[in-house]
């Protein structure tokens, strides 16, 4: 057999991106996005015992911890015919659902609220109008003028200090700031007060995982952590769950909408037309029919048809990538062998391999889910997007944007900590019926299996082909690759090329822009960008955090 | 030079109460395994400048830098703001682009010597695997590292290769120490605890100097002993109490697990005794074995990880 090649993921999110744009008269005129990290896990799993897969592919992320190690035992299962038993099936969604918890919000402030809050500005704040401001987006705790001022004042003494550290040499007064000072404050606030929750919606990890990054309680076949369905530990993560759920709901979700309503324009711009949700948390062992978040693609921005997905029309393009040959392949037939050249944007330029669905490029993530999810009627979902679309008095096409995708993020993770509520409740009642079987004892044999799942940062696919006892090929098709993937072989655009064109750039040695867009799909990885101004034919390096 | 934000008027400026403050520092002195007589030292080291600090991210997942945000004593924003001088760090800085690096090469110049250099990901040696801004990640590992003051790798990855550098190692990764031929001081893990991360940085910034540490270059303090040796199933070892299977009655009763492929025997690290997450939990609390995680080669050398060795 040759040799099988996929990128590494973690390459792909963790890794190091780097984005190469094109500017004419003040917008983006073109795009390439670049992997330029190569780990290669799938290569590394050959051979070895299918069981031990997820503890590797765990590690394509550590930003998104759980996901791959999910996807994978659910691709094992698939092949061996054995199905998690109910609980296993619950306690993996409440674990997901933590990772969704953690994760937007984290992205929201620590990785992408720098883009639109000028930090320095809130040093010129009124902290008493900044409670006002406040009492007037929500009800959340902690927010009294004294409150802002403590903020304001460390902030101060922090830069007076001389020792700014990760907030040195930013793009602090450039013009495409929009918020008023008191906002920033109010924002900066909550970047700091995000930080201690985070470390608490990693506990909820820790209470069936284990720990947090890299949870350890999961094995093909279930779950390990029965003994942690004692009432001490089911309480501990119920309290956890109402005090994240509550800075969700009274500070995440709230900033969205104050912050957003600075910048509509965003709505326009940064936007893709084709959509794609493989859907989440069975409530059932039945797929894709049990999903609380559905399965579905939408094309051409068409909410009046989601199309089924069907995951044999899933092809993989190299032709701008760094391997060998043009062919482009279904996952499971995947064949590839690296070859590296000097970065080329006419020719090679990428790690990242261009996945696309019958063709088309198509975007994944939160704005997808939340789409489709639209689209489908999902309940929970439509009552927050209108809810959202009439504060801010913006046409819902406004949704297919930078600020849609931004948004669609707090949307999605307050429907999911929402359902987390009644999750927990249906655990409870498990555990009153005695019903805590997690594991599923399971024969080995030969065969395929595929897992499907749908994580933070959008559709993430494992395909594992199990040969005596032994991983004969592992592939993995995860969503920055459909996201931030390069041309493929019709010379297509991946979705963050595509979203880049049009983007205004008011200072090409100072691209905000540029990383608004970018940040919105949430890469979570440290790219290099370089911007291109044809005027001077000058070239900026930038790396996008 | 700029007073330090945790001296007892900037605290209590803070609203950290100086109760909290002195809580801290006994934490870090136990957890260091001084005496808690030197917790007054430990208070008066933490209260000159803030130490600079670069982090620089390899071949790896971000999951160690994730640990180390799990911190609460100090929480990620009082560690920062109030305890080291953070000067590059991808995953939280605010500058992008040619404005961070020369955040990074400002800092490494008029820090030389001085600075502290953490790292996580191991460094792919094949050219063109592995590039920042367009250049080699050894280059960027060469030049930062020769000019620290120490370089502490954060991770299994840095310290020792880790997973990229798993069998077959596609990129040719190697650890830190390898890659460059020098010393480090290793805090290996999968990814490594946050209570030794920040244990290590307040050791130097306390007492002045470097842990003790073992023939890996890992810090006595959190790798003296083994997970098997503090283990609380170990009594079910001695008594002969195995789980056999996943679900199993033995499962259940929390019986030892290495006959399900536990590696805690030969792996060195205080799982058990600091757990994670705020003391929430560790992974055979929660019944699954230790994978050997911060020993050396484990991807290769403790696999398949569910038979037992």
């Amino acid at each position: 057999m040759s040799q099988r090649v996929v990128i590494d993921p973690i390459t792909r999110i963790e890794g190091h991106l780097r984005i190469e744009v094109e500017i004419e008269n003040g917008k983006v005129k073109n795009a390439w996005s670049s992997g330029t990290l190569f780990r290669g896990i799938e290569m590394i799993l050959k051979g070895r015992d299918p069981r031990d897969a997820w503890l590797f592919t765990q590690r394509a992320c550590g930003v998104c911890t759980y996901v791959h190690g999910l996807a994978s035992v659910r691709s094992v299962e698939d092949a061996l015919g054995v199905k998690a038993p109910n609980m296993a099936r619950l306690l993996r969604n409440l674990m997901l659902g933590a990772q969704f918890l953690h994760d937007h919000p984290v992205h929201f402030y620590a990785l992408h609220a720098l883009d639109w809050v000028d930090v320095v500005n809130a040093l010129k704040a009124d902290p008493k109008r900044t409670a006002r401001l406040a009492a007037s987006v929500s009800s959340a705790a902690a927010s009294g003028a004294r409150d802002f001022e403590v903020v304001q004042q460390k902030l101060k003494s922090f830069v007076e200090s001389g020792q700014l550290g990760p907030f040195a040499n930013a793009y602090w007064g450039h013009s495409a700031y929009n918020l008023t000072p008191e906002a920033d404050l109010l924002a900066a606030k909550h970047y700091l007060d995000c930080l201690q929750m985070q470390v608490k919606a990693a506990q909820l990890h820790a209470v069936f995982g284990g720990k947090n990054p890299h949870i350890q309680s999961l094995t093909v076949g279930g779950v390990t952590c029965e003994r942690d369905l004692s009432i001490d530990r089911v309480a501990h993560f119920l309290f956890q769950l109402k005090e994240v759920k509550s800075f969700i709901d009274n500070v995440y979700v709230p900033d969205l909408l104050a912050v957003a309503s600075f910048y509509k324009d965003w709505g326009a711009i940064g936007g893709n037309s084709n959509f794609m949700a493989y859907g989440e948390f069975p409530q059932t062992d039945s797929e894709p029919d049990s999903l609380f978040l559905p399965r579905g693609a939408v094309f051409d921005r068409n909410l009046g048809n989601v199309v089924p997905v069907d995951p044999s029309k899933i092809t993989e393009h190299v032709k701008h990538s760094w391997y060998e040959g043009e062919a482009a392949l279904h996952p499971s037939k995947g064949e590839t062998k690296p070859d590296f050249t000097p970065l080329n944007t006419e020719d090679r330029y990428s790690w990242l391999k261009a996945p696309r669905y019958d063709g088309h490029a198509m975007e994944v993530g939160p704005l997808a889910r939340v789409l489709v999810a639209y689209a489908k009627g999902h309940e929970p979902t439509k009552k927050l997007v209108d809810q959202v679309v009439e504060t801010l008095a913006i046409p819902p096409a406004a949704l297919f944007s930078t600020l849609g995708r931004t948004a669609a993020r707090a949307i999605n993770t307050k429907v999911i900590a929402d359902a987390m509520m009644d999750w927990t409740t249906e655990l409870i009642e498990l555990i009153k019926k005695g019903d805590t079987q997690t594991y599923q004892a399971y024969e080995w044999k030969d065969g395929t299996g595929m897992g499907l799942n749908d994580v933070p940062r959008g559709a993430l696919g494992h395909w594992i082909q199990v040969e005596d006892k032994k991983i004969g090929n592992y592939q993995m098709v995860v969503p920055s690759t459909w996201n931030l993937g390069p041309r493929c072989s019709s010379d297509i655009l991946g979705p963050v090329e595509q979203a880049l064109i049009g983007t205004p750039v008011a200072d090409p040695k100072k691209p905000l822009e540029i990383l608004r867009t970018v940040h919105s799909f949430d890469p979570c990885i440290a790219c290099a960008v370089h911007v291109i101004d044809p005027h001077s034919n000058e070239v900026y390096k930038i790396r996008v955090i | 030079m700029p007073k330090n934000c945790l001296s007892e008027e900037r605290t209590l400026e803070r609203d950290v109460s100086r109760r909290d403050f002195m809580k801290y520092c006994g934490l870090l002195t136990a957890t260091l395994g001084l005496p808690l007589s030197m917790t007054e030292t430990v208070a008066a080291a933490m209260e000159s400048a803030r130490p600079p600090v670069v982090w620089l991210p390899f071949s790896e997942c971000t999951g160690c830098a994730e640990s180390l945000i799990r911190t609460t004593y100090p929480g990620i924003a009082q560690l920062v703001l109030d305890v080291i001088s953070l000067d590059y760090c991808e995953t939280l800085m605010a500058a992008a682009g040619r404005q961070a690096e020369e955040a990074l090469m400002e800092s490494v110049e008029k820090n030389k010597g001085k600075f502290f250099c953490l790292i996580d990901g191991a460094i792919p040696t094949k050219e063109g695997y592995g590039m920042i801004g367009g250049k080699p990640m050894l280059e960027i590992a060469r030049e930062v590292t020769s000019k620290a003051a120490a370089v502490i790798c954060v991770g299994t990855c840095s310290s020792f290769g880790g997973l990229p550098a798993a069998k077959p190692n596609p990129s040719e990764a190697k650890s830190v120490g390898k890659a460059l031929g020098i010393s480090t001081i290793n805090l290996p893990g999968c990814p490594p605890n946050t209570v030794n991360i920040v244990a290590l940085v307040a050791h130097a910034v306390v007492l002045g100097k470097l842990p003790e540490l073992d023939d890996l270059g890992r810090p006595l303090f959190a790798y003296g002993q083994t997970i098997h040796d503090t283990c609380p199933r170990r009594a079910n070892y001695e008594e002969g109490n195995f789980a056999q299977a996943f679900g199993d009655e033995g499962h259940l009763n929390g019986y030892c697990l290495y006959e399900l492929g536990c590696k805690g025997p030969e792996t060195h690290n205080n799982c058990s005794r600091v757990k994670f997450n705020q003391g929430t939990s560790w992974p055979i609390g929660a019944g699954h074995p230790c994978i050997g995680c911060s020993e050396p080669d484990f991807w290769d050398e403790m696999t398949p990880f569910y038979v037992a060795s």
